[in-house]
């Protein structure tokens, strides 16, 4: 039954608008780097939490990662960068360093949260990453707040909120919608449209499946983008920076994108059929977009990309070693930063 | 026989108000609709209609006279064929309140937007003399003014100190407060500083705790704090917690302030008490002032602090007015309790709203020769239980007094750490005085048994006095 209903849950990927425009050779090559740290920092994760070394709840963002790395490089310095329970790709994309993040997912004094945050909590001020939210739709009006604070400034920062498709349908959405609109707040609403909502297909929860068109009852303009193409989010993402870096209040983005795993590691999936993810697979997975290109247009060898994959199995793995053998936080710690 | 009219109530904690003006004068047919005067109460001028028919027989109270009663006889109206001389012989006819109902503000060219709870009825709370500042330093200057202008002075003072600090929420700016706490904000620091939200108690909570993230110092009014329920996933879930879950990286500056606790006639949801509710979690401070001097000292520590604060004020008591020293930079420290009367037999503890009963109560003891002692906790979180301990170390006995619920409420944490703490000391068991346990009744006699009474205080410090 959810197999079936969830055959039609499956987005078009937006293809009416032709390529869209290249990257350089250097940007394909860091795109390529950036996107394939976050999958093996993704894998190990992974690994490590089958091997009981991270807790809780650990949502993998593997699929996701032209989103946040296409975003990134539309960015300038002190723009902010907001989102949900899914962010260890958000984290690594601005720049955090993937053992801090890494020690914060086993809960070691070493974590960008002293362990005290876990996976679902993190921040950097530092690298403009106001977390980390764990409760669905909570960062909308946190990231609103964000740019509110950009206007009240007078600087011409933006504000990256991250939401799910599942987040769209909360109330808070709408709320901070309105306000964003009549305030003209600096905030691109990215809203990134895996399809499922844990276990819920799109059109099995939403009455309108478009999710780009939910700020048309504010007058937010949105834009369905292809969010497993790179290229196509950096576009749109520029596009939108400078929307909002020009005054003209919030924007919506809506990434159409896909996770390759469950909603979390206890998550095994049953709702959707293993073709539907291995169509996402080899057909559309960002990193292997990328790979072909660079190819193709002979900036890169096998080889090449080869070297790059270990040298990012290299961060990966020397993150989950240095998580593994940090050590815990002090008893002591219990206590500090309720308050300051 | 003439109809007397009487000194309406315009809005639900009115008590009293000054006669700003007669529009009709004696002599003057009256028919019902026509605006007969205008009422100045503690938050605007209000246009009054009448509601009878006749001849304005007499004006009973002149115009410009101050702080008249509610339900005092303003004026006579003649009936159709009455004379003057009606007004000589035997009682009125009837009583008859002009129908407040129906006033208009004067001062609003716009739609007046309803205030929380419908106009009506002079609440049940009389007037308190205002207590001893034993905290003041010998010799202080002082100057009388309300809890609301504290409250206002207070904002205005910090806002002049740090451009950081902004003022949101709904009606703060144009209509300058739903309460008039925020009388006069926008004129002095502009609609860049002083920002009308929609009605989005969830959103604005965000947005504004998400300001505080980027480094802002919002203070956040809700209008009461029955609607903060709306927002009580972010003020619990982003602003208490963050600090911890970053490791100490993230802070959330901020003052979420507004009426709370029973108001008067409003019924079960806009009347109630969340000190318990907010004084439960980790990560908030949770302040609940009695005094208008309090209510300035601690907002203004509170919108300096550097933690999310939750700042409970009573819309009863906005309009009393107490000493306030006159200085320039009036701070008060969070979590410190105040002794606001000294005694030796019984220690009655209280904050806010609940004040009232208590040092009324205290008086009523003292005729019976039980000397109580008075703490006044102003701060819930952190609580200042020392300062409860050593009074129970000399009294040996004590009362809460609350208008929250019993169960889980205040009352019950500070019986427990009073136990913990001094029970070798305790002569009698702990007993509270709390709002009783049900959904507040409209009824005005329901209202009046629900809440706690200076009676069932004075009776509850006899009891555990054994008397």
């Amino acid at each position: 039954m959810a197999v079936a209903s969830s055959k039609a849950a499956i987005q078009p990927v937006p293809d009416d608008r032709g390529a869209p425009p290249d990257l350089t050779k250097e940007q394909e090559l860091k795109a390529f780097r950036d996107m394939l740290l976050i999958r093996r920092f993704e894998e190990k994760a992974g690994q490590m939490y089958g091997m009981g070394l991270i807790g809780g709840f650990c949502h993998l963002y593997i699929g996701q990662e032209a989103v946040v790395v296409g975003m990134q490089m539309a960015l300038k310095a002190g723009d902010q960068i907001i989102t949900g329970y899914r962010d260890h790709g958000h984290m690594l994309a601005c720049g955090m360093d993937a053992k801090g993040v890494m020690a914060e997912l086993t809960g070691r004094r070493g974590g960008y949260s002293k362990g005290k945050g876990g996976s679902m909590h993190m921040f950097s001020v530092e690298k403009g990453f106001y977390g980390g939210h764990g409760i669905v739709a909570a960062q909308v009006p946190l990231g609103t707040g964000l740019a509110f604070a950009n206007r009240y400034r007078g600087n011409d920062n933006v504000s990256l909120t991250y939401f799910g498709d599942g987040a769209a349908n909360q109330g808070q959405v709408y709320e901070s919608f309105n306000m964003a609109k009549l305030w003209k707040l600096p905030v691109i609403y990215i809203i990134e449209n895996n399809q499922y909502a844990m276990g819920t297909s799109l059109n099995r929860a939403s009455a309108t499946t478009n999710l780009a068109q939910r700020g048309s009852a504010h007058g937010i303009p949105g834009e369905q983008v292809d969010g497993m193409d790179v290229r196509a989010v950096k576009a749109a993402g520029e596009k939108a920076v400078k929307w909002c870096r020009e005054g003209n209040g919030p924007i919506i983005l809506e990434m159409l994108t896909y996770r390759y795993r469950g909603h979390s590691m206890s998550d095994p999936a049953k709702y959707r059929s293993k073709e539907e993810v291995d169509k996402y697979r080899t057909e559309h997975d960002p990193i292997e977009q990328v790979r072909q290109r660079l190819i193709a247009k002979k900036w890169s060898t096998e080889d090449a990309l080869k070297k790059i994959d270990t040298e990012v199995r290299l961060v990966a793995n020397e993150a989950a070693e240095f998580a593994t053998h940090d050590p815990e936080p002090d008893p002591s710690e219990l206590y500090t930063d309720v308050y300051a | 026989m003439p109809i007397e009219v009487l000194m309406p109530a315009l809005s639900p904690t009115m008590e009293r108000g000054n006669l700003a003006k007669w529009l009709k004068k004696e002599g003057d047919t009256v028919k019902s609709g026509d605006v007969i005067a205008e009422i100045e109460t503690d938050k605007a001028t209000m246009e009054v209609e009448a509601v009878d028919e006749g001849t304005l027989g007499k004006i009973l109270v002149p115009e410009g006279t101050n702080d008249v009663a509610v339900n005092t006889p303003i004026a006579m109206i003649l009936s159709e064929g009455e004379d003057a001389a009606a007004l000589k012989s035997g009682k009125p006819s009837r009583k008859a309140p002009p129908d407040p109902a129906v006033a208009e503000e004067v001062a609003e060219s716009r739609p007046r937007v309803e205030e929380p709870g419908a106009i009506k009825a002079p609440p049940a709370v009389p007037r308190q003399t205002p207590p001893e500042e034993l905290d003041l330093p010998a010799g202080t200057e002082t100057v009388s003014m309300t809890v609301r202008e504290a409250l206002r002075d207070a904002m205005a003072e910090e806002m002049r100190l740090d451009p950081n600090v902004f003022v949101m929420g709904e009606e703060v700016a144009e209509y300058q407060g739903a309460y008039k706490v925020t009388q006069g904000l926008l004129q002095e620091f502009g609609a860049r500083r002083v920002i009308d939200t929609p009605i989005t108690e969830h959103g604005f909570a965000g947005v504004g705790i998400g300001a505080a993230m980027a480094g802002l110092k919002p203070v956040v009014e809700f209008m009461t704090f029955n609607f903060a329920m709306q927002a009580m996933d972010q003020l619990i879930n982003s602003a208490a917690k963050t600090r911890y879950m970053s490791g100490g990286q993230m802070t959330t500056s901020a003052v979420f302030r507004g009426p709370n606790g029973p108001a008067a006639r409003v019924a079960a949801q806009h009347s109630q008490d969340f000190t318990s509710w907010y004084s439960h979690i980790p990560g908030l401070k949770v302040i609940a002032p009695y005094t208008a001097a309090d209510a300035k000292g601690l907002l203004k520590s509170a919108i300096r602090d550097p933690n999310p604060v939750i700042f409970l004020e009573n819309e009863i008591l906005y309009g009393q007015s107490f000493p306030v020293p006159k200085l320039d930079d009036y701070t008060i420290p969070i979590g410190k309790a105040k002794i606001a009367r000294s005694g030796s037999d019984v220690t009655l503890v209280s904050w806010s709203m609940g004040m009232t009963y208590t040092l009324k109560a205290a008086d009523e003891l003292a005729k019976d020769g039980i000397n109580a002692e008075v703490i006044d906790l102003r701060t819930l979180r952190p609580m200042d239980i020392d300062t409860v301990v050593e009074s129970v170390k000399k009294t040996g006995r004590i009362v809460t007094v609350e208008e929250g619920w019993r169960q889980s409420g205040v009352g019950a944490e500070i019986a427990a750490l009073v136990v913990e703490h001094a029970f070798d000391y305790l002569d009698a068991p702990v007993l509270r005085v709390t709002q009783k346990d049900v959904p507040m009744p409209y009824a005005a006699n329901l209202e009046k048994l629900t809440l706690p009474s200076v009676a069932e205080v004075v009776k509850a410090a006899k009891a555990v006095c054994y008397r």
